[in-house]
Protein backbone atom coordinates (compact mmCIF):
# COMPACT_ATOMS: atom_id res chain seq x y z
CA UNK A 1 0.00 0.00 0.00
CA UNK A 2 1.38 3.38 -0.96
CA UNK A 3 1.94 5.22 2.33
CA UNK A 4 1.10 8.81 0.47
CA UNK A 5 -2.55 9.90 0.30
CA UNK A 6 -4.32 12.75 -1.29
CA UNK A 7 -7.19 14.67 0.60
CA UNK A 8 -8.40 18.12 -0.19
CA UNK A 9 -8.13 20.70 2.76
CA UNK A 10 -9.89 23.77 1.98
CA UNK A 11 -10.55 23.14 -1.65
CA UNK A 12 -6.64 22.55 -1.94
CA UNK A 13 -5.15 18.93 -2.97
CA UNK A 14 -2.43 17.98 -0.56
CA UNK A 15 -0.31 15.18 0.16
CA UNK A 16 -0.23 13.31 3.72
CA UNK A 17 0.64 10.15 5.50
CA UNK A 18 -1.17 7.31 5.76
CA UNK A 19 -2.05 6.72 9.33
CA UNK A 20 -1.88 10.73 9.77
CA UNK A 21 -5.11 12.05 11.37
CA UNK A 22 -6.78 14.73 9.77
CA UNK A 23 -5.01 17.31 12.65
CA UNK A 24 -1.50 16.07 11.62
CA UNK A 25 -2.03 16.37 7.90
CA UNK A 26 -3.25 20.03 8.09
CA UNK A 27 -0.46 20.71 10.40
CA UNK A 28 1.95 18.80 8.41
CA UNK A 29 0.62 21.88 5.29
CA UNK A 30 0.74 24.71 7.52
CA UNK A 31 -2.90 24.57 7.87
CA UNK A 32 -3.75 26.27 11.11
CA UNK A 33 -6.62 23.97 13.42
CA UNK A 34 -6.98 25.15 17.19
CA UNK A 35 -6.79 22.46 19.80
CA UNK A 36 -6.61 22.41 23.39
CA UNK A 37 -6.73 18.81 24.37
CA UNK A 38 -3.84 17.82 21.36
CA UNK A 39 -0.40 17.50 22.32
CA UNK A 40 2.46 16.04 20.35
CA UNK A 41 3.64 13.17 20.81
CA UNK A 42 0.62 12.00 22.81
CA UNK A 43 -2.18 9.76 22.23
CA UNK A 44 -5.36 12.01 21.16
CA UNK A 45 -8.72 11.80 23.58
CA UNK A 46 -10.52 14.77 21.19
CA UNK A 47 -11.81 15.96 24.53
CA UNK A 48 -11.82 19.83 23.55
CA UNK A 49 -13.78 19.87 20.60
CA UNK A 50 -12.13 23.05 18.98
CA UNK A 51 -10.36 20.75 16.22
CA UNK A 52 -13.72 19.87 15.07
CA UNK A 53 -13.89 19.86 10.76
CA UNK A 54 -16.46 19.14 7.94
CA UNK A 55 -15.81 15.92 6.24
CA UNK A 56 -17.83 15.77 3.10
CA UNK A 57 -20.13 13.28 2.83
CA UNK A 58 -20.44 12.92 6.91
CA UNK A 59 -23.33 15.07 8.14
CA UNK A 60 -22.19 15.47 11.51
CA UNK A 61 -18.42 17.70 12.40
CA UNK A 62 -15.75 15.27 13.57
CA UNK A 63 -12.52 16.23 15.77
CA UNK A 64 -9.62 16.37 13.43
CA UNK A 65 -7.31 14.99 16.02
CA UNK A 66 -9.42 11.30 16.16
CA UNK A 67 -9.92 11.20 12.87
CA UNK A 68 -7.73 9.43 10.28
CA UNK A 69 -7.14 11.23 7.30
CA UNK A 70 -7.85 9.14 4.24
CA UNK A 71 -7.32 9.09 0.64
CA UNK A 72 -9.86 11.34 -1.22
CA UNK A 73 -11.14 12.62 1.57
CA UNK A 74 -12.24 16.23 1.39
CA UNK A 75 -12.25 18.03 4.74
CA UNK A 76 -12.57 21.84 5.54
CA UNK A 77 -11.22 22.99 8.38
CA UNK A 78 -12.61 27.13 8.64
CA UNK A 79 -15.88 28.07 7.90
CA UNK A 80 -18.19 30.56 10.21
CA UNK A 81 -19.92 27.21 11.08
CA UNK A 82 -16.85 25.91 12.52
CA UNK A 83 -16.29 29.28 14.18
CA UNK A 84 -19.52 29.10 15.49
CA UNK A 85 -19.20 25.35 17.30
CA UNK A 86 -15.56 26.41 18.35
CA UNK A 87 -16.58 29.77 19.66
CA UNK A 88 -19.11 27.60 21.77
CA UNK A 89 -17.15 25.07 22.91
CA UNK A 90 -14.82 27.66 24.33
CA UNK A 91 -17.52 29.29 26.11
CA UNK A 92 -18.46 26.22 27.70
CA UNK A 93 -14.83 25.55 29.26
CA UNK A 94 -15.23 29.18 31.00
CA UNK A 95 -18.72 28.33 31.93
CA UNK A 96 -17.78 25.23 33.96
CA UNK A 97 -14.82 25.97 35.93
CA UNK A 98 -13.58 29.35 37.73
CA UNK A 99 -11.25 31.25 35.55
CA UNK A 100 -10.32 34.29 36.58
CA UNK A 101 -7.62 35.33 34.05
CA UNK A 102 -6.94 38.12 36.18
CA UNK A 103 -5.43 37.07 39.34
CA UNK A 104 -3.90 33.44 37.36
CA UNK A 105 -0.77 32.32 37.43
CA UNK A 106 -0.78 31.52 33.81
CA UNK A 107 -2.07 34.82 32.58
CA UNK A 108 -1.00 36.14 29.45
CA UNK A 109 0.89 32.58 28.84
CA UNK A 110 -2.52 30.69 28.80
CA UNK A 111 -3.32 28.61 25.67
CA UNK A 112 -7.14 28.27 26.57
CA UNK A 113 -7.28 32.60 26.51
CA UNK A 114 -5.31 33.05 23.70
CA UNK A 115 -8.09 30.59 21.87
CA UNK A 116 -10.52 33.09 23.05
CA UNK A 117 -9.01 35.86 21.74
CA UNK A 118 -7.73 34.19 18.80
CA UNK A 119 -11.53 33.03 18.03
CA UNK A 120 -13.35 36.26 18.87
CA UNK A 121 -14.73 35.02 22.29
CA UNK A 122 -15.56 38.43 24.36
CA UNK A 123 -17.58 37.45 26.57
CA UNK A 124 -19.66 33.94 27.59
CA UNK A 125 -22.99 33.15 26.93
CA UNK A 126 -23.86 30.58 29.21
CA UNK A 127 -24.77 31.83 32.61
CA UNK A 128 -21.55 30.63 34.51
CA UNK A 129 -21.62 27.59 37.33
CA UNK A 130 -19.06 28.66 39.81
CA UNK A 131 -18.49 25.61 41.32
CA UNK A 132 -17.00 25.25 44.44
CA UNK A 133 -12.88 23.90 43.64
CA UNK A 134 -10.31 22.18 45.33
CA UNK A 135 -6.57 24.00 45.27
CA UNK A 136 -4.05 21.34 46.40
CA UNK A 137 -1.12 22.79 47.39
CA UNK A 138 0.00 19.48 49.44
CA UNK A 139 3.54 18.59 47.09
CA UNK A 140 6.36 20.60 47.34
CA UNK A 141 6.94 21.83 44.32
CA UNK A 142 3.74 22.09 42.80
CA UNK A 143 0.22 23.11 42.90
CA UNK A 144 -3.14 21.68 41.10
CA UNK A 145 -5.83 24.55 41.11
CA UNK A 146 -9.07 22.68 39.69
CA UNK A 147 -10.79 25.88 39.46
CA UNK A 148 -8.69 26.38 36.11
CA UNK A 149 -8.88 23.17 34.27
CA UNK A 150 -10.08 22.54 31.15
CA UNK A 151 -10.20 18.38 31.55
CA UNK A 152 -7.94 18.18 28.67
CA UNK A 153 -6.32 15.32 30.42
CA UNK A 154 -3.14 16.49 29.19
CA UNK A 155 -1.67 15.85 32.33
CA UNK A 156 -3.03 12.22 32.92
CA UNK A 157 -1.37 11.10 29.00
CA UNK A 158 1.74 12.86 29.86
CA UNK A 159 2.04 10.97 33.31
CA UNK A 160 1.02 7.44 31.93
CA UNK A 161 2.97 7.88 28.72
CA UNK A 162 6.11 9.54 28.44
CA UNK A 163 6.73 9.40 32.60
CA UNK A 164 5.64 6.00 33.30
CA UNK A 165 4.15 7.02 36.50
CA UNK A 166 0.39 6.97 36.27
CA UNK A 167 -0.60 9.25 39.28
CA UNK A 168 -3.44 11.08 37.40
CA UNK A 169 -6.89 9.70 36.14
CA UNK A 170 -10.28 11.28 36.07
CA UNK A 171 -12.55 10.88 38.72
CA UNK A 172 -16.51 11.51 38.36
CA UNK A 173 -18.73 12.02 35.39
CA UNK A 174 -20.02 14.55 33.27
CA UNK A 175 -20.13 17.55 34.90
CA UNK A 176 -18.49 16.07 38.17
CA UNK A 177 -15.13 14.88 36.21
CA UNK A 178 -12.07 16.23 37.99
CA UNK A 179 -8.52 15.38 37.43
CA UNK A 180 -7.57 12.92 40.52
CA UNK A 181 -4.43 12.08 41.96
CA UNK A 182 -3.73 7.99 42.57
CA UNK A 183 -6.83 7.02 44.38
CA UNK A 184 -7.88 10.50 44.89
CA UNK A 185 -5.31 11.28 47.73
CA UNK A 186 -3.78 14.78 47.83
CA UNK A 187 -0.63 14.88 45.59
CA UNK A 188 1.63 15.48 48.38
CA UNK A 189 0.89 11.82 49.14
CA UNK A 190 1.21 10.31 45.70
CA UNK A 191 3.51 7.12 45.87
CA UNK A 192 4.62 7.10 42.03
CA UNK A 193 5.10 10.92 41.34
CA UNK A 194 8.49 11.32 40.59
CA UNK A 195 8.12 15.26 40.91
CA UNK A 196 9.52 15.37 36.51
CA UNK A 197 6.96 18.12 36.61
CA UNK A 198 6.37 17.06 33.09
CA UNK A 199 2.51 17.55 33.94
CA UNK A 200 2.97 21.19 34.97
CA UNK A 201 4.87 22.44 31.82
CA UNK A 202 1.92 20.48 29.32
CA UNK A 203 -0.66 22.05 31.39
CA UNK A 204 -2.03 24.52 28.58
CA UNK A 205 -4.17 26.36 31.73
CA UNK A 206 -2.92 27.71 35.08
CA UNK A 207 -4.50 24.31 36.58
CA UNK A 208 -1.12 22.90 37.15
CA UNK A 209 1.54 25.33 38.17
CA UNK A 210 5.38 25.71 39.76
CA UNK A 211 4.72 26.87 43.38
CA UNK A 212 6.60 30.70 43.97
CA UNK A 213 5.06 32.19 41.02
CA UNK A 214 2.25 35.34 41.13
CA UNK A 215 -0.11 35.86 38.99
CA UNK A 216 1.27 36.14 35.36
CA UNK A 217 4.37 34.79 36.21
CA UNK A 218 3.75 30.68 34.78
CA UNK A 219 5.48 30.61 31.48
CA UNK A 220 5.19 26.39 31.10
CA UNK A 221 8.26 25.05 29.07
CA UNK A 222 6.18 22.84 26.18
CA UNK A 223 9.08 22.38 23.92
CA UNK A 224 11.31 20.13 26.07
CA UNK A 225 8.19 17.69 26.67
CA UNK A 226 7.26 17.85 23.24
CA UNK A 227 10.74 16.94 22.95
CA UNK A 228 10.67 13.65 24.82
CA UNK A 229 7.35 12.49 23.83
CA UNK A 230 8.12 12.60 20.21
CA UNK A 231 11.23 11.05 21.08
CA UNK A 232 8.79 8.23 23.03
CA UNK A 233 6.59 8.27 19.86
CA UNK A 234 9.55 6.39 17.61
CA UNK A 235 10.31 4.17 19.75
CA UNK A 236 7.02 2.54 21.39
CA UNK A 237 6.11 -0.48 19.65
CA UNK A 238 2.75 0.12 20.46
CA UNK A 239 2.66 3.37 18.92
CA UNK A 240 1.67 4.25 15.42
CA UNK A 241 5.39 4.55 14.02
CA UNK B 1 -20.04 75.67 9.51
CA UNK B 2 -21.43 74.09 12.08
CA UNK B 3 -20.14 70.89 14.39
CA UNK B 4 -21.86 67.89 15.04
CA UNK B 5 -24.01 67.58 18.31
CA UNK B 6 -21.64 66.41 21.20
CA UNK B 7 -22.75 62.44 21.97
CA UNK B 8 -23.67 61.92 25.34
CA UNK B 9 -21.70 59.70 27.04
CA UNK B 10 -22.23 58.41 31.12
CA UNK B 11 -20.24 56.06 32.71
CA UNK B 12 -21.10 53.58 35.90
CA UNK B 13 -19.22 52.20 38.29
CA UNK B 14 -20.32 48.70 39.88
CA UNK B 15 -18.35 45.93 41.72
CA UNK B 16 -14.99 46.90 40.21
CA UNK B 17 -12.06 48.22 41.30
CA UNK B 18 -12.43 51.42 39.75
CA UNK B 19 -9.42 50.19 37.30
CA UNK B 20 -11.55 50.32 34.19
CA UNK B 21 -12.58 54.09 34.72
CA UNK B 22 -8.66 54.52 35.21
CA UNK B 23 -8.04 52.83 31.78
CA UNK B 24 -10.67 55.44 30.50
CA UNK B 25 -8.45 58.29 31.55
CA UNK B 26 -5.62 56.73 30.25
CA UNK B 27 -6.22 57.57 26.79
CA UNK B 28 -3.88 60.53 26.94
CA UNK B 29 -3.92 63.06 24.06
CA UNK B 30 -7.28 61.49 22.94
CA UNK B 31 -9.25 62.66 26.22
CA UNK B 32 -8.45 66.30 24.39
CA UNK B 33 -10.82 65.10 21.12
CA UNK B 34 -13.22 63.39 23.14
CA UNK B 35 -13.92 66.59 25.02
CA UNK B 36 -14.56 68.10 21.96
CA UNK B 37 -17.09 65.13 20.69
CA UNK B 38 -18.69 64.20 24.06
CA UNK B 39 -19.87 65.24 26.72
CA UNK B 40 -19.72 63.38 30.09
CA UNK B 41 -23.22 63.20 31.63
CA UNK B 42 -23.09 60.97 34.76
CA UNK B 43 -20.21 58.77 36.30
CA UNK B 44 -17.64 58.67 38.88
CA UNK B 45 -15.72 61.32 37.02
CA UNK B 46 -18.96 64.23 37.18
CA UNK B 47 -21.03 65.42 39.56
CA UNK B 48 -24.29 64.72 38.78
CA UNK B 49 -26.44 62.67 40.98
CA UNK B 50 -29.37 61.25 38.82
CA UNK B 51 -28.67 58.90 35.88
CA UNK B 52 -30.31 61.19 32.95
CA UNK B 53 -32.42 60.86 29.97
CA UNK B 54 -31.38 59.98 26.77
CA UNK B 55 -27.73 59.07 27.17
CA UNK B 56 -25.96 57.51 23.48
CA UNK B 57 -23.16 55.61 24.99
CA UNK B 58 -22.80 54.04 28.22
CA UNK B 59 -20.22 52.42 29.64
CA UNK B 60 -20.50 50.27 32.91
CA UNK B 61 -17.48 48.84 34.85
CA UNK B 62 -18.34 46.12 37.72
CA UNK B 63 -19.84 43.23 38.08
CA UNK B 64 -23.47 43.15 39.45
CA UNK B 65 -23.55 42.21 42.65
CA UNK B 66 -25.57 43.90 45.02
CA UNK B 67 -29.43 45.20 44.70
CA UNK B 68 -27.82 49.06 44.47
CA UNK B 69 -25.76 47.90 41.08
CA UNK B 70 -28.97 46.15 39.54
CA UNK B 71 -30.95 48.89 40.08
CA UNK B 72 -28.36 51.11 38.37
CA UNK B 73 -27.58 48.82 35.57
CA UNK B 74 -31.43 48.60 34.47
CA UNK B 75 -31.88 52.52 35.08
CA UNK B 76 -28.36 52.96 32.60
CA UNK B 77 -30.34 50.09 30.51
CA UNK B 78 -33.45 52.42 29.62
CA UNK B 79 -31.93 55.62 29.50
CA UNK B 80 -28.99 54.47 27.13
CA UNK B 81 -28.76 54.12 23.70
CA UNK B 82 -25.35 51.65 23.60
CA UNK B 83 -24.36 50.26 26.29
CA UNK B 84 -20.66 48.60 27.03
CA UNK B 85 -19.73 46.25 29.56
CA UNK B 86 -16.38 47.62 30.34
CA UNK B 87 -13.70 44.93 31.74
CA UNK B 88 -13.60 42.10 32.83
CA UNK B 89 -15.79 42.46 36.17
CA UNK B 90 -18.69 43.36 33.90
CA UNK B 91 -18.23 40.98 31.23
CA UNK B 92 -17.22 37.69 33.14
CA UNK B 93 -18.06 38.97 36.90
CA UNK B 94 -13.92 38.14 37.18
CA UNK B 95 -12.86 38.73 40.83
CA UNK B 96 -15.78 39.82 42.75
CA UNK B 97 -17.11 35.89 41.63
CA UNK B 98 -14.90 34.53 43.74
CA UNK B 99 -17.06 34.75 46.50
CA UNK B 100 -19.84 33.08 44.69
CA UNK B 101 -19.42 29.81 46.17
CA UNK B 102 -19.97 30.77 49.72
CA UNK B 103 -23.61 32.14 50.17
CA UNK B 104 -23.69 35.79 51.75
CA UNK B 105 -24.33 35.78 55.18
CA UNK B 106 -21.90 33.14 56.02
CA UNK B 107 -19.35 35.35 53.62
CA UNK B 108 -20.19 38.37 55.94
CA UNK B 109 -19.75 36.77 59.01
CA UNK B 110 -16.45 35.47 57.93
CA UNK B 111 -15.36 39.02 57.20
CA UNK B 112 -16.70 41.16 59.95
CA UNK B 113 -17.43 38.99 62.71
CA UNK B 114 -14.39 36.21 62.37
CA UNK B 115 -12.21 38.36 60.54
CA UNK B 116 -13.09 41.81 62.86
CA UNK B 117 -10.21 42.73 65.09
CA UNK B 118 -12.62 45.10 66.88
CA UNK B 119 -16.26 45.53 67.15
CA UNK B 120 -17.55 42.08 65.15
CA UNK B 121 -21.05 42.67 63.61
CA UNK B 122 -22.20 42.95 60.20
CA UNK B 123 -23.21 46.19 59.19
CA UNK B 124 -27.08 46.19 57.97
CA UNK B 125 -27.56 49.79 57.51
CA UNK B 126 -26.90 52.28 54.88
CA UNK B 127 -24.94 49.55 52.81
CA UNK B 128 -27.03 47.85 50.21
CA UNK B 129 -28.10 43.97 50.22
CA UNK B 130 -25.71 41.78 48.53
CA UNK B 131 -27.13 39.33 45.50
CA UNK B 132 -26.84 35.83 45.97
CA UNK B 133 -23.56 35.87 43.56
CA UNK B 134 -22.33 38.74 41.58
CA UNK B 135 -22.81 38.00 38.22
CA UNK B 136 -22.13 39.37 34.58
CA UNK B 137 -23.82 42.72 33.17
CA UNK B 138 -25.10 40.63 29.97
CA UNK B 139 -27.28 38.64 32.73
CA UNK B 140 -29.68 41.18 34.02
CA UNK B 141 -29.10 43.86 30.96
CA UNK B 142 -28.94 43.68 27.29
CA UNK B 143 -25.12 44.73 26.34
CA UNK B 144 -24.61 45.81 22.97
CA UNK B 145 -20.85 45.64 23.22
CA UNK B 146 -18.59 43.17 25.76
CA UNK B 147 -14.91 45.14 26.30
CA UNK B 148 -12.84 42.72 28.02
CA UNK B 149 -9.76 42.92 29.76
CA UNK B 150 -8.71 43.60 33.61
CA UNK B 151 -8.85 46.54 32.86
CA UNK B 152 -8.78 46.91 28.44
CA UNK B 153 -6.00 48.76 27.79
CA UNK B 154 -6.49 52.40 27.20
CA UNK B 155 -6.14 51.46 23.39
CA UNK B 156 -8.90 49.10 23.60
CA UNK B 157 -10.82 51.92 25.15
CA UNK B 158 -9.75 54.73 22.49
CA UNK B 159 -10.66 51.96 19.51
CA UNK B 160 -13.51 51.54 20.62
CA UNK B 161 -14.94 55.12 21.51
CA UNK B 162 -13.47 56.39 18.13
CA UNK B 163 -14.92 53.75 16.20
CA UNK B 164 -18.62 54.27 17.40
CA UNK B 165 -18.13 58.16 17.35
CA UNK B 166 -17.52 57.62 13.92
CA UNK B 167 -20.43 55.17 13.56
CA UNK B 168 -18.81 51.96 12.90
CA UNK B 169 -18.81 48.72 14.85
CA UNK B 170 -15.63 48.18 16.32
CA UNK B 171 -13.52 45.71 16.00
CA UNK B 172 -12.01 44.15 19.48
CA UNK B 173 -10.22 40.83 17.99
CA UNK B 174 -6.73 42.84 18.10
CA UNK B 175 -6.92 45.00 20.86
CA UNK B 176 -9.14 42.83 23.68
CA UNK B 177 -8.39 39.99 25.58
CA UNK B 178 -9.70 38.27 29.20
CA UNK B 179 -7.81 39.08 32.19
S1 LIG C 1 -6.26 29.21 33.16
FE1 LIG C 1 -6.20 30.67 31.44
S2 LIG C 1 -8.35 31.08 30.96
FE2 LIG C 1 -8.26 30.18 32.98
S3 LIG C 1 -8.12 31.88 34.37
FE3 LIG C 1 -6.04 31.26 33.94
S4 LIG C 1 -5.43 32.61 32.27
FE4 LIG C 1 -7.67 32.66 32.33
S1 LIG D 1 -4.84 19.86 35.08
FE1 LIG D 1 -4.23 20.94 33.19
S2 LIG D 1 -3.37 19.28 31.89
FE2 LIG D 1 -4.59 18.28 33.49
S3 LIG D 1 -6.61 18.03 32.60
FE3 LIG D 1 -6.64 19.98 33.75
S4 LIG D 1 -6.17 21.55 32.23
FE4 LIG D 1 -5.56 19.57 31.34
Amino acid sequence: MPNRISIRIDGELVQAERGQTIFEAAQANNRFIPGLCQFKGLSTVGACRLCVVEVQGVNRLLPSCTTPAQDGMAVITRSAKLNDYRRQALELLFAEKNHVCAVCVSNNHCELQAYAQRLGVTNVRYAYRYPRLKVDMSHPRFVIDHNRCVLCTRCVRVCNEVEGAYVWGVAGRGIGSRIACEMDRDWGKASACTNCGKCVQVCPTGALAEKGFAAEEMVKRQDLVERLATIRGTMNPGGSR
Amino acid sequence: MTKAPKARLATAWLDGCSGCHMSLLDVDELLLTLADRVTIVFGPLVDAQHFPESVDVALIEGAVSSQDDLRLAQTVRENSKFVIALGDCAVTSNVPSMRNSIAPTRLLERVYIAGADTQPGVPLENVPKLLRAAIPLHEVIKVDLHVPGCPPSAAAIAHVLTELLDGRKPDLSAVAKFG
